[in-house]
């Protein structure tokens, strides 16, 4: 249902890290839920639609107006690597 | 008295009469938690210090002869997934093992309010997913009834806390029966609210168009007092709505129950089955009308949410990066990319990773009109069957869940195997309603759970038809 090549692709797009091991393990249990999955494109579904909003909320709107937070230093404070007030990353490009 | 024996109504009363003070209710729990949680380890931390400040607070409002609100001065537990600022809150996870919390969810700015006293965070499944809270990093939590078992999950911590009178009520989140699920097992009252009825600002998220926070609660009574407390719509959450309860006296004579023929299939242990099947006559008995009702699509209620609670998670667990917040791998990767690949390997376990492997599969190109698209149009049939349903009866009674807590390990490394035990209640996520897990008798000396299911925003109907059941005494 799903080799090692695609489980390896998908843990890349997920960004997630998996040793040898991990792969053949999810290779394995992807496969089985996979699948389960399968059971439905046996069912008809075209005339459905593929929204499923509650008929009580329509067009959630508020005014776009500039606010300020008072906890900046506590969310700042959470962060790994910072550098002159700046969240640091590694190079991007 | 065993302070930690009474429901809220009973604690309230005795404050208001000076029958003993939040400080010695408050240190009574305390002192249950100080016995019970190094075996049952329903608690992730606990909030002494904070815990009997607010008590005082509350005695001095009371020697004042103020009027105080029903949740005042009653100890409580949040699952650690919702926010209270300045306290950890980790979603069981050592991604956010160190994480402090910057704001206070909705639902805790609410008990707040009302001068709730919080006993600390509990237990559960990392990240809200699992069925069994074996999944947290931090350890697993045992259930109260039989500490060889579990407690269900994902909310299992909140539901051993109150079973085991460490709290008098917690709040917990159901995306696809994780409140229910553990009330069921414990033996606890647990409410899983319609969609959009309590705000889910400042919890996290797993499946947004799924989650929903409600109460675990020693009686009916109770989680009523507690949905009453939190509900409401909040400008936080542009999902939540603004809807009056209807507040009509319900009466078991002439109240109309569906019993669903596709629930009672083979995989349902037989004992669970006859104290089902017991109870459903109990409310014939009182005068109630019960008739067989079908919910045809039941059997893609399983792959559907998979699909769908899998997408959403890997899309809201990516936020987990190793880059603004929590455990990062920053200063040890070469390059951006490791930082993400190495954060994530490490910070998260293994049900969360397989989650997102799956979400993030479903929703590749090429399989997104196969999975994602074709799980939607599903969803939309499985709502319109209870629309149809509700067209012939009041609400519908199901067990929630085909066995009895099972022993701790017995399904862990089967994946699929601890997904099917959510059949009976992730069709009620899929469907936006409220439903009710209410202790119905005991299968194999073990708690069995009614699952009580209404029409969207019926939750007062609910309690009613619970509160029935609790009045029989089961």
């Amino acid at each position: 249902m799903i080799n090692k090549e695609e489980v390896k692709h998908i843990a890349e797009l997920a960004r997630l890290g998996l040793n040898e091991e991990e792969i053949k393990t999810m290779e394995k249990e992807l496969s089985s839920i996979l699948d389960y999955m399968e059971t439905l494109k046996k069912v008809d579904a075209e005339d459905s639609a593929i929204t499923n909003y509650s008929k009580l909320i329509e067009n959630t709107m508020r005014e776009d107006k500039i606010k300020t937070t008072e906890n900046n230093a506590q969310l700042m404070g959470a962060v790994p690597e910072m550098e002159k007030g700046f969240i640091k990353v590694k190079t991007v490009l | 008295m065993k302070l930690s024996k009474l429901d809220i109504n009973q604690l309230h009363q005795g404050l208001v009469k000076k029958e003993f003070s939040s400080q010695e209710i408050t240190k009574d729990f305390l002192e249950q938690i100080e016995k019970k949680n190094k075996e049952i380890f329903a608690y992730l931390s606990v909030h002494k210090e904070s815990a009997l400040a607010q008590a005082e607070k509350v005695d001095a409002l009371i020697a004042e002869k103020k009027e105080i609100p029903l949740l005042a001065g009653i100890p409580t537990a949040m699952k650690d997934i919702i926010m209270i600022e300045g306290e950890k809150c980790t979603a069981a996870s050592k991604i956010l093992a160190d994480y402090t919390a910057s704001f206070d969810a909705t639902v805790i700015k609410k008990l707040k309010e009302q001068g709730a006293v919080i006993l600390g965070k509990t237990n559960m499944d990392e990240f809200a997913m699992g069925s069994s809270t074996e999944n947290s990093a931090f350890g697993i939590t045992r259930n109260p009834c039989d500490t060889e078992r579990v407690p269900g999950g994902s909310s299992g911590g909140s539901a051993a806390a109150v079973a085991a009178d460490m709290c008098v009520y917690s709040l917990g989140s159901d995306t696809g029966g994780s409140i229910r699920l553990p009330a069921s097992f414990c033996g606890t009252v647990g409410l899983k609210p319609t969609y959009g009825r309590i705000s889910r600002y400042g919890l996290m998220a797993f499946a947004s168009s799924l989650d929903q926070i409600g109460p675990l609660t020693k009686t009916v009574a109770d989680a009523k007092i507690v949905y009453d407390a939190i509900k409401g719509k909040d400008p936080l959450d542009s999902t939540s709505v603004e809807v009056k309860d209807e507040d009509k006296k319900i009466s078991v004579k002439g109240l109309k129950i569906g019993v669903p023929k596709e629930y009672f299939v083979k995989g349902m242990d037989p004992e669970v089955e006859k104290v089902i099947r017991e109870t459903i006559k109990k409310y014939e008995q009182e005068g109630a009308i019960i008739e067989e009702i079908s919910l045809p699509s039941t059997s893609y209620a399983l792959p559907v949410y998979y699909i769908i609670a899998t997408s959403e998670a890997s899309s809201n667990l990516a936020r987990y990066d190793g880059i603004k917040y929590g455990f990062s791998k920053t200063k040890d990767s070469k390059s951006l990319l490791d930082v993400y690949l190495q954060s994530r390997e490490e910070g998260m376990g293994e049900e969360v990773r397989r989650r997102i492997m799956l979400g993030t599969y479903v929703l590749s190109a090429g399989y997104y009109d196969a999975y994602y698209i074709k799980a939607q149009k599903l969803r939309n049939i499985i709502k319109r069957d209870f629309a149809q349903a509700f067209e012939k009866v009041d609400v519908i009674f199901t067990p929630v869940s085909p066995t009895v807590a099972f022993k701790i390990g017995d399904k862990i490394a089967d994946p699929l195997s601890m997904y099917l035990g959510d059949i009976y209640t992730i069709s009620v996520n899929l469907a936006g309603l409220p439903a009710m897990s209410t202790p119905c008798g005991k299968a194999h000396n073990l708690p069995v759970g009614l699952q009580i299911i209404g029409p969207e925003f019926s939750e007062n109907k609910i309690f009613s038809v619970g509160q029935i059941l609790e009045n029989y005494g089961h």
